[in-house]
């Protein structure tokens, strides 16, 4: 018997980045595997759902959970990894916030299935068939998962005691937090683990180029606009999320001359990324008319949601009135 | 007697990609039901986002291939802003697509399908993984592996932003050049990376060309099927994965269509079931069939091999010298064997590599010029590329503003989903008569599978290269007598 540590990597609704961010990790997984025990991880490990609820209540050390939760297969999963580990980790942007699967939280259900299965433009489908949970054809019976009216991030779900950022985690981040959990000295709980405490623009190279206080007249959409290089996006008008959004990615998108697009999520302290967000980007506009910011703000980007909510809709104060699965 | 028996392999995101196997009243297989229980519904969500947002947003479709994605869509978007990209952007777009093919195929050869017959198909799947690999082929290479995927997405990381999750195309160029000091190091990988790709093939041929066993499993009628094959061919109907004219050939090998993919819905469609989440593309001049192949179905394949059955040849000379020995030595084209796919995704890893070195040698590719701004009202898009898993398809239209009002994705994946279907259905046949089977179907599905690499979220593998599967056989009342399991 090893006496080694256990932990857990599972994914929910993922898009499988949070896994290759771990394989990732290239010569450094072999590290991971001097000092832990992996006891459960399907893309890597034969699945063993039995081995788990053999385990005894809290006996994995550490559970690493990415992917949102969007069907019961995937609710029942998470809370049996509850009930067996100490500590349980939202891995990456889908876990810890909901991630872009929670952008589909602004449709119902009906509106995606009839999108899909019959006004799509390639759709072919004249008998009008739709897949069906439970479905019986010449009296054999099929049944597929029936999903849920929305995503949620897993805190929603079940009791969460850390979170590590981005979309995907880049690897310094998970090298980082790998470290953390395994010097003993643990941060309280809540805390985001592997990245910074400061906002991105502390680490980004083009910091030394933002004014101590922005005013811009508008925004500009790199649709039709290419950022110039080695200046502050956001004083060329993209709307860089840099300055409401944790560091400790190494500015990546920014050094490809691209926009903060929030992937890493909120500062401590803030509930509500879009709803921050959105007001920080109002605070830029050089007007005191409420009238003239809307203009402006709406010039620029009418329905903003997507933009300021990119990978948090589900964790939304204001757009979601039950944030937590059953209503809790 | 009538069972019902149920194979659920464990994948990734929809949670399961199941099989349905029934069994007429003898005991044999009267049909088998390959379903994917998955819907994210990007195509609906997209809506009323701004369109330059979509490179950014669709990568997340999938985490192994998010290059793909982030590329179908930047193309998408040149055609809807009617903007040509400059060259040197062009060049860099193709550059980095050729690194992102070559270490996701290097992937797949080494760590998640080849094991099957880098190990042997008949070992024990505790050793049919990346260790039972390294074991065969020595620590040294397993070593190389690893750090050749390591230093390539390195780069990626460099030019695009993110390896997964780039954010670098826009309408008519990319953000970010490259420097001359950065391109150096681009070439001395690239230099390492086409080695490497020589390399693989010479293993592929060592273990498994050479082993008769293995010929005969891949030429074994089970993993056999006369389909149409599409692919992504250049001016000389080459293969090319960035860029070009989408060709079909028929299951004798015949040109049967050769189109702009602006014109997809003239020759695509898609088939709707009730009993799974995917949609099964199909030829729309032939029509929907079944699930059955020959000339008169409209069931197609993608991928490797439909790529190489789909082309004249390949456009690097290492790698058109591996074409020509593929098709000399199985002595027809198109070739129709399901697991030839593993070979033909090894000459792929070759081309891609030596294209990445080609295009890295070019000088261009400093250039500060790597963006032409669009002028044009936004309307319809429509881009392509050439996932590792086949044609992937993106193709938005917008208000005047660029606002997306509609969507539609046609994934890798989706456009083997009939095929996959069917080589399941074969196996299944070829395995259980007369109301007996045993452990071995298993495998046999396990291996169609991989041979496609399918990616219902890029996401049947486990990297010890076996897919849980488990078997349920029901009787008619669907009660399981009879579980089988290789977990």
């Amino acid at each position: 018997m090893s006496e080694k540590p256990k932990i857990a990597l599972y994914w929910c609704a993922s898009c499988g980045g949070c896994e290759e961010a771990v394989v990732d990790l290239a010569e450094d997984i072999l590290q991971v595997v001097e000092k832990a025990e992996i006891v459960f991880w399907p893309v890597a490990m034969d699945f063993k759902r039995k081995d788990v609820e053999n385990l005894k209540d809290g006996e994995i050390l550490v559970s690493f959970i990415n992917g949102s939760v969007r069907n019961s297969e995937q609710e029942e999963m998470v809370k049996l990894l509850r009930k067996k580990s100490k500590i349980v980790i939202a891995f990456g942007s889908c876990a810890y916030t909901g991630g872009i699967p929670g952008l589909a939280n602004s449709y119902s259900k009906e509106e995606i299935m009839n999108y899909y299965y019959k006004e799509g433009l390639t759709v072919f489908n004249p008998e009008d068939k739709r897949p069906t949970p439970q479905y019986i054809e010449k009296n054999l019976a099929f049944e597929i998962p029936e999903f849920y009216e929305r995503v949620y991030a897993l805190d929603q779900v079940i009791d969460v005691d850390y979170y590590i950022p981005g979309c995907a985690p880049t690897r310094n981040v998970v090298k980082n937090s790998i470290d953390t959990l395994f010097s003993g000295n643990l941060p309280p709980k809540g805390s985001v683990l592997g990245a910074s405490s400061k906002a991105l623009c502390n680490e980004c190279p083009l910091n030394d180029t933002k004014p101590e206080k922005i005013t811009l007249k508008e925004f500009k959409r790199i649709d039709k606009n290419q950022p110039e290089k080695d200046k502050c996006l956001l004083i060329q008008g993209f709307a860089c999320l840099g300055p409401v959004t944790r560091g400790g990615c190494e500015a990546l998108c920014v050094k490809a001359n691209y926009p903060c697009t929030g992937c890493f999520g909120p500062l401590d302290g803030i509930e509500d990324y879009g709803a921050k967000a959105l007001s920080f980007l109002a605070s830029l506009i050089d007007s005191n008319n409420e009238e003239e910011i809307e203009k402006i703000i709406n010039e620029w980007m009418p329905n903003p949601l997507g933009i300021v909510y990119k990978y948090s809709l589900p964790k939304s104060l204001i757009f979601e009135t039950k944030n937590k699965k059953n209503g809790g | 007697m009538e069972h019902r028996i149920t194979i659920d392999p464990i994948t990734r995101l929809e949670g399961h990609g199941k099989i349905e196997i029934f069994l007429d009243e003898n005991g044999n297989v009267e049909k088998a039901y390959f379903v994917v229980p998955e819907l994210r519904g990007f195509e609906i969500f997209v809506k009323g986002k701004p369109a330059e947002d979509m490179p950014i947003i669709t990568p997340r479709i999938c985490g192994v291939c998010p290059t793909a994605h982030h590329m179908a869509s930047t193309k998408a978007l040149d055609d809807l802003y009617k903007v040509e990209p400059p060259s040197p952007a062009k060049k860099l777009r193709e550059m980095l697509y050729n690194m992102f093919m070559l270490e996701d195929h290097a992937l797949h050869v080494y760590i998640l399908g080849g094991p099957d017959f880098i190990v042997g198909p008949k070992a024990k799947k505790e050793e049919r993984n990346v260790l039972g690999v390294i074991q065969k082929v020595g620590l040294e290479i397993g070593k190389k592996v690893i750090s050749m995927r390591r230093e390539i997405r390195e780069l990626m990381t460099l030019l695009a932003g993110k390896v997964i999750h780039p954010a670098w195309g826009v309408p008519g160029g990319v953000t970010r050049g490259l420097k001359e000091e950065e391109r150096k190091n681009f070439v001395k990988v690239a230099e390492k990376g086409v080695e490497f790709a020589l390399f693989t093939l010479k293993v592929f041929k060592d273990i498994v060309l050479s082993n008769k066993e293995y010929v005969e499993l891949i030429t074994s009628d089970t993993y056999t099927h006369r389909t149409y094959y599409m692919g992504l061919v250049d001016n000389n109907k080459k293969v090319n994965f960035y860029d070009g004219k989408i060709r079909v050939v028929d299951p004798e090998g015949k040109e049967f269509a050769l189109f702009d993919v602006r014109d997809y819905k003239d020759y695509i469609a898609e088939h709707v079931e009730n009993w799974t989440y995917i949609k099964f593309p199909f030829l729309k001049k032939v029509g929907w069939k079944g699930f059955i192949d020959g000339k008169d179905s409209g069931v197609y394949s993608v991928a490797p091999l439909a790529r190489l059955n789909a082309s004249e040849g390949m456009a690097t000379p290492k790698a058109q010298e591996a074409y020509e020995e593929f098709y000399k030595t199985l002595g027809v084209k198109p070739v129709h064997h399901t697991l030839a796919n593993h070979w033909a995704r090894v000459i792929e890893m070759i081309y891609a590599a030596e294209r990445f070195l080609e295009l890295a040698k070019d000088p261009e590719i400093t250039s500060d010029n790597i963006r032409n701004i669009s002028k044009e009202i936004p309307s319809v898009g429509i881009g392509v590329v050439e996932a590792p898993r086949g044609i992937l398809i993106h193709h938005y239209e917008t208000d005047e503003k660029g606002f997306i009002t509609k969507a539609n994705l046609i994934v890798a994946t989706q456009n083997n989903a009939a095929r996959i279907a069917m080589s399941v259905e074969k196996a299944a046949k070829g395995l259980i008569k007369n109301g007996k089977y045993d452990e071995g179907i298993l495998n046999m599905i396990e291996m169609a599978f991989r041979a496609y690499d399918p990616c219902h979220a890029c996401g049947t593998h486990s990297l010890p290269g076996n897919i849980p599967l488990l078997i349920n056989i029901r009787d008619k009342k669907g009660n399981i007598i009879d579980k089988i399991k290789n977990f």
